[in-house]
């Protein structure tokens, strides 16, 4: 499938869907999106980049290996929800805080942070099935 | 934490640094772990002064206090005389074990099972509780079974252990339903407390049920017949266990039990008939399947089956005389016993074997070991001044005092004593004297470990028998008093006097010689009549055993077909059945619903979706297929975004793309076609399964539909979801907070299958290796 | 609306359960997708259908203004989605490797661990 169109145009749209991932996990709690689904057009994004420019290439472009990534976003979900150990509150608890930023009010919160979390364990997770898949040519 | 508390962990502790002591310092490890059980010993010793002068003592910790379950203890005569001989032949056996196994190369796990039995025994004697005492009475069995089948290499040795598990393990079981019986009946749960409840107990109207499960228990533990053969079998385990656990000890556990039970349920016609009926028959085959062995320790094994046997009959017959023999043949037994078997477990060490036709002459080659095993044998024949003349005396005294009432079991006891008579010295004298013969092994004394086991053991049998009047008061008397619940005083020493029990003595030892001197003769016979009944209950264990396989194999085979389309049919048959069948049969169909009102567009994404569905059922080629699954799964996105949920539409359309992507991925490199290959009537049958299914759901949906939506949930979310966890997009908010825990586990089981997928994706296995075995199994 | 996809739930779970009625793996697969989708579509129905009023708070507030869609089964479709997914591609992969090593879809032939007319040890 490396037709000339696809290979010329999947590194822009690849680029544009991770960038538009990010921005739909971080707005979903107020507006549809989450990390679910950001990390689903992330994955997406993956699985045409492998489809375009080979799996090696996405490889080298996600520099992790996606399962660890999906690791790193189960082991950090969990401790957004260890964080409420230390107020001796069930775990789970949600935590927020709104610091000032150069005059902007920023909403940081736990339940945020594990919708990272799940982002990362979705790109992780199916963008290694879908890359295990497209290299397996035996 | 007092000494007896952490008395009941010691063994347990010791068992943990067993095999690091032994890989430390190899055999002598069993002197070191010696320290342990000997210092128990002390330590129980020290009770002895009170509970000689009549002290019952208790103690412990609440356990479970809203189950009314403690961790408690209770020490009487009974109880410390148990602890006694576990703990100083304990001692004895890991000395002797570190010695017997030594170079072994599995020896440090030996010593740590057999401290654990130890605890496990130990608990089970001291224990107050029902609970503690059912707990350490399955340890017995478990640590026994890994015991028997330490040389697990062998078939014979795996069969005796697995038989013994069954059948103490099963007795166990049926042990604990009587105890809750028992606790059931009295509403006490401990053995102290239940002493005193005997009238209640045995006026109950289950009593005879809680008594028949309490005998369950004990049979199955003290190997009575019918149930004896395990115990034989058990001699598969090295010789220390044989001589610790199946007979000086674990196998008199039962007969504890029934003697502890005793004043609480002894003195009913139930149990003066069914105690001293089947003591008196094990009794009797025991002594008579003894003879027939040439085997050392399989003679020894049976005596053993008879002397349990014995000691239950004694209990039933419960006169005070007869506790007290019983408490007396309890403590003779445990020595003389332990210390033949360890004479067995000697020769057949330093000769090569131990097979009685075999051996002769050793007395030269094994003075240490012919003086152990013939202070034995005189104790166990019952030969003045030794302590197990004084308990024949008593037994004989107490069958005879009940003249002619228990007339038969004077006659059976007098004729299974003579055949043990023989048997001792068939043990302890034969293989010693006459001329040497060529043994597979250089015959010659053990090492000190093999020595002091035996010779220690059979020396108390005959200091206790010349300091008679304190071995009473510290053992026997406490002991009988214990098992009659009254104080008995034991008078009979070893002075013989002129009465009806020296005669049976003096008939005992004439017709124990002729047995000797016949034992040839003797054993051929018994040959014949064994061989004559051709079947046993050892054999039955075997016809159980296959025939469980056979049940099982059958039913495997009727629900486990193996055949996927099988199992779908019935359970999709089995849903059709449980959606329709209550709806149809309490009449709760739903009414027919008023033709669907719905915008024009909804009915065009619905007629997409059920195209795409009955495109994907025809589909005859693999493009067809996958585009018609993504024709019905962006059909069922529109349908999520016309009915306000964007956020599942937008999942929807993300995991269609992604599924038709994986799919043609793999479908291209299948040669494979999802046409149907089914045969029409087959095909009709499955369309009718899948019909009932699915208008099942439709009417359970439908029926749904009819009633109102509890608002509850709904209503929660919407208010809480902004002012409580600020979010305004509350179907995220319940993902990432309000059900939070769920989520995390719903990622990682997308996780686990990533993994699951990868392991899949990337094992080679050689395809030619799996076809070839395909071929081999078929 | 509601009737209209109780119905179609109820061709969803027919075409279903029909497909995986068989010893073709490939035809099963098949039939685990159009499941899932009629599962969650009965979920989804099953708590009431609000047209096009998502469960959006608008920007400034803190309740909803007026009624809005269930969010509950909303949340409990969206993971049961994904999780779905998962499980297709696993199937899916599983269905591959027994494919090219074992060289059928037909689960009949597939009893490696289980072979017909094999009893088990008699021994102890």
């Amino acid at each position: 499938m490396q037709t000339l169109i696809l290979r010329t145009i999947s590194p822009v749209l690849c680029a544009f869907m991770i960038l538009y991932s990010v921005f739909i996990t971080l707005r979903g709690h107020n507006d549809p999106g989450g990390g679910f689904i950001g990390g689903l057009i992330a994955a997406s994004a993956f699985a045409i980049y492998g489809i375009s420019h080979g799996v090696g290439a996405v490889r080298r472009a996600m520099y992790f290996h996606p399962m660890a990534i999906a690791g790193f976003g189960l082991f950090f979900g969990t401790l957004t929800g260890l964080l409420a150990y230390f107020t001796a509150e069930p775990f789970f608890t949600g935590k927020w805080a709104f610091p000032d930023v150069f005059g902007v009010t920023v909403a940081l919160s736990t339940p945020m942070f594990f919708d990272i979390g799940v982002y990362f364990v979705v790109v992780g997770a199916i963008t290694s099935i879908a890359l295990a898949l497209e290299e397996d040519h035996h | 934490m007092s000494l007896t508390f952490f008395a009941f962990f010691a063994p347990f502790l010791a068992a943990l640094a067993a095999p690091v002591l032994v890989r430390r310092m190899g055999a002598a490890a069993g002197w070191v772990l010696a320290v342990v059980p000997a210092l128990l010993f002390v330590h129980w010793w020290g009770f002895l002064p009170e509970v000689a002068a009549g002290e019952r003592i208790t103690g412990g910790y609440r356990w479970i206090p809203s189950l009314n379950v403690n961790f408690s203890w209770f020490i009487d005569g009974l109880s410390l005389t148990f602890a006694l001989l576990i703990t100083g032949i304990g001692t004895l056996i890991v000395i002797y074990a570190g010695a017997y196994l030594k170079g072994y190369p599995t020896q440090g796990r030996f010593l740590s099972f057999i401290l654990m039995f130890m605890g496990a025994m130990q608990g089970l004697v001291l224990a107050d509780s029902f609970l503690m005492l059912f707990v350490f009475w399955e340890l017995t069995s478990i640590t026994s079974f890994l015991l028997i089948g330490f040389d697990h290499k062998r078939e014979a040795a795996r069969r005796a252990a697995l038989q013994a598990l069954v059948v103490t393990g099963l007795g166990g079981l049926v042990l604990l339903a009587g105890l809750i019986v028992i606790w059931n009946i009295t509403g006490v749960s401990e053995m102290s407390l239940l002493l005193a409840t005997g009238d209640t107990l045995r006026q109950s109207p289950f009593y005879l049920l809680a008594l028949v499960l309490v005998l369950g228990g004990a049979f199955t533990k003290s190997a009575q017949f019918p149930l004896h053969f395990w115990l034989p079998n058990a001699m598969e385990a090295p010789t220390p266990v044989s001589a610790y656990l199946h007979s000086a000890t674990m196998v008199k556990a039962g007969v504890y039990l029934l003697m502890r039970l005793n004043p609480a349920m002894g003195d009913t016609a139930a149990w003066a008939t069914i105690l001293p009926l089947f003591g008196g028959v094990t009794l009797a085959v025991g002594a008579f399947l003894a003879i027939r062995q040439t085997d050392l320790k399989l003679m020894l094994a049976y005596t053993t089956v008879a002397s349990l046997g014995l000691l239950v009959m004694l209990t039933g017959v419960g006169t005070e005389k007869a506790l007290a023999a019983a408490a007396l043949y309890l403590v003779a037994h445990s020595l003389f016993k332990g210390a033949l078997f360890m004479v067995a477990g000697a020769i057949d060490h330093e000769a090569g074997t131990r097979d009685l036709t075999k051996l002769s002459g050793l007395r030269k080659a094994m003075p240490v070991t012919f003086t152990a095993g013939l202070l034995a044998a005189l104790s166990m024949a019952g030969l003045t001044p030794f302590y197990g003349f004084i308990a024949k005396e008593e037994i004989y005294y107490a069958l005879s005092g009940t003249w002619p009432a228990h007339a038969m079991l004077l006659i059976v006891a007098v004729l299974a004593n003579a055949l043990m008579f023989a048997v001792a010295f068939a043990v302890g004298l034969k293989p010693f004297i006459g001329a040497p013969v060529e043994t597979p092994k250089h015959a010659h004394d053990g090492p000190v470990g093999l020595l002091a086991g035996p010779l220690l053991l059979a020396v108390t049998g005959l200091a206790a028998g010349i300091v008679w009047p304190l071995a009473h008061s510290l053992f026997a008397d406490p002991a009988a008093t214990a098992i009659a619940g009254q104080p008995i005083t034991i008078k009979t020493g070893i002075v013989p006097h002129w009465n009806a029990a020296f005669m049976l003595s003096l008939v005992t030892v004439a017709l124990g010689i002729a047995f000797y001197v016949g034992l040839g003769r003797l054993r051929a016979i018994a040959d014949r009549v064994v061989t004559g009944i051709g079947w046993g209950p050892d054999q039955g264990f075997d016809q159980f055993t296959r025939g469980l396989l056979g049940l099982s194999v059958a039913t495997t085979r009727f629900s486990q077909s193996g055949r996927l389309e099988t199992y779908m049919t019935v359970t999709f048959a089995s849903l059709a059945a449980v959606l329709l069948l209550p709806m149809i049969l309490g009449d709760e169909l739903p009414g027919v619903p008023a033709f669907p009102q719905a915008r024009f567009f909804d009915w065009a994404m619905v007629l997409i979706a059920a195209v795409g569905i009955i495109a994907v059922v025809w589909a005859k080629n693999r493009l067809t297929a996958i585009v018609s699954l993504g024709i019905q799964g962006f059909a069922v996105a529109v349908i999520f975004m016309l009915n306000g949920a964007p956020d599942l539409s937008f999942t929807q359309f993300m995991i269609e793309t992604l599924s038709v992507v994986i799919l043609a991925l793999v479908m291209t490199r299948l040669s494979l076609t999802p046409s149907d290959h089914r045969p029409t009537g087959s095909k009709v049958i499955d369309l009718v399964i899948a019909l009932a299914v699915g208008a099942g759901f439709t009417l359970l949906l439908l029926k749904v539909l009819e009633r109102p939506l509890d608002p509850t949930l709904a209503t929660f979310f919407a208010d809480f979801s902004g002012t409580v966890a600020f979010g305004r997009n509350i179907v995220n908010v319940i993902l990432v907070d309000f059900r939070g825990v769920d989520t995390l586990g719903e990622i990682g089981v997308v996780m686990i299958a990533g993994l699951a997928i990868l392991a899949l994706i990337r094992i080679r296995v050689s395809a030619a290796g799996n076809r070839r075995e395909m071929r081999e199994a078929k | 609306m509601e009737t209209l996809l109780a119905l179609l739930i109820g061709v969803y779970l027919t075409a279903a359960v029909y497909l995986m009625i068989s010893k073709h793996t490939i035809r099963l697969i098949l039939g685990v997708a159009l499941l899932s989708n009629g599962v969650n579509l009965l979920i989804f129905t099953a708590g009431r259908l609000t047209a096009d009023v998502p469960p959006i708070i608008a920007y400034g507030s803190v309740v909803p203004a007026g009624p809005v869609a269930n969010p509950l089964p909303q949340a409990l479709v969206l993971t049961a989605i994904v999780i779905g997914f998962s499980f297709f591609a696993f199937l899916l992969v599983l269905t591959y490797r027994a494919y090219r090593d074992l060289g059928t879809d037909d689960s009949d032939h597939m009893k490696l661990a289980e072979p017909d007319g094999v009893r088990p040890p008699q021994g102890y």
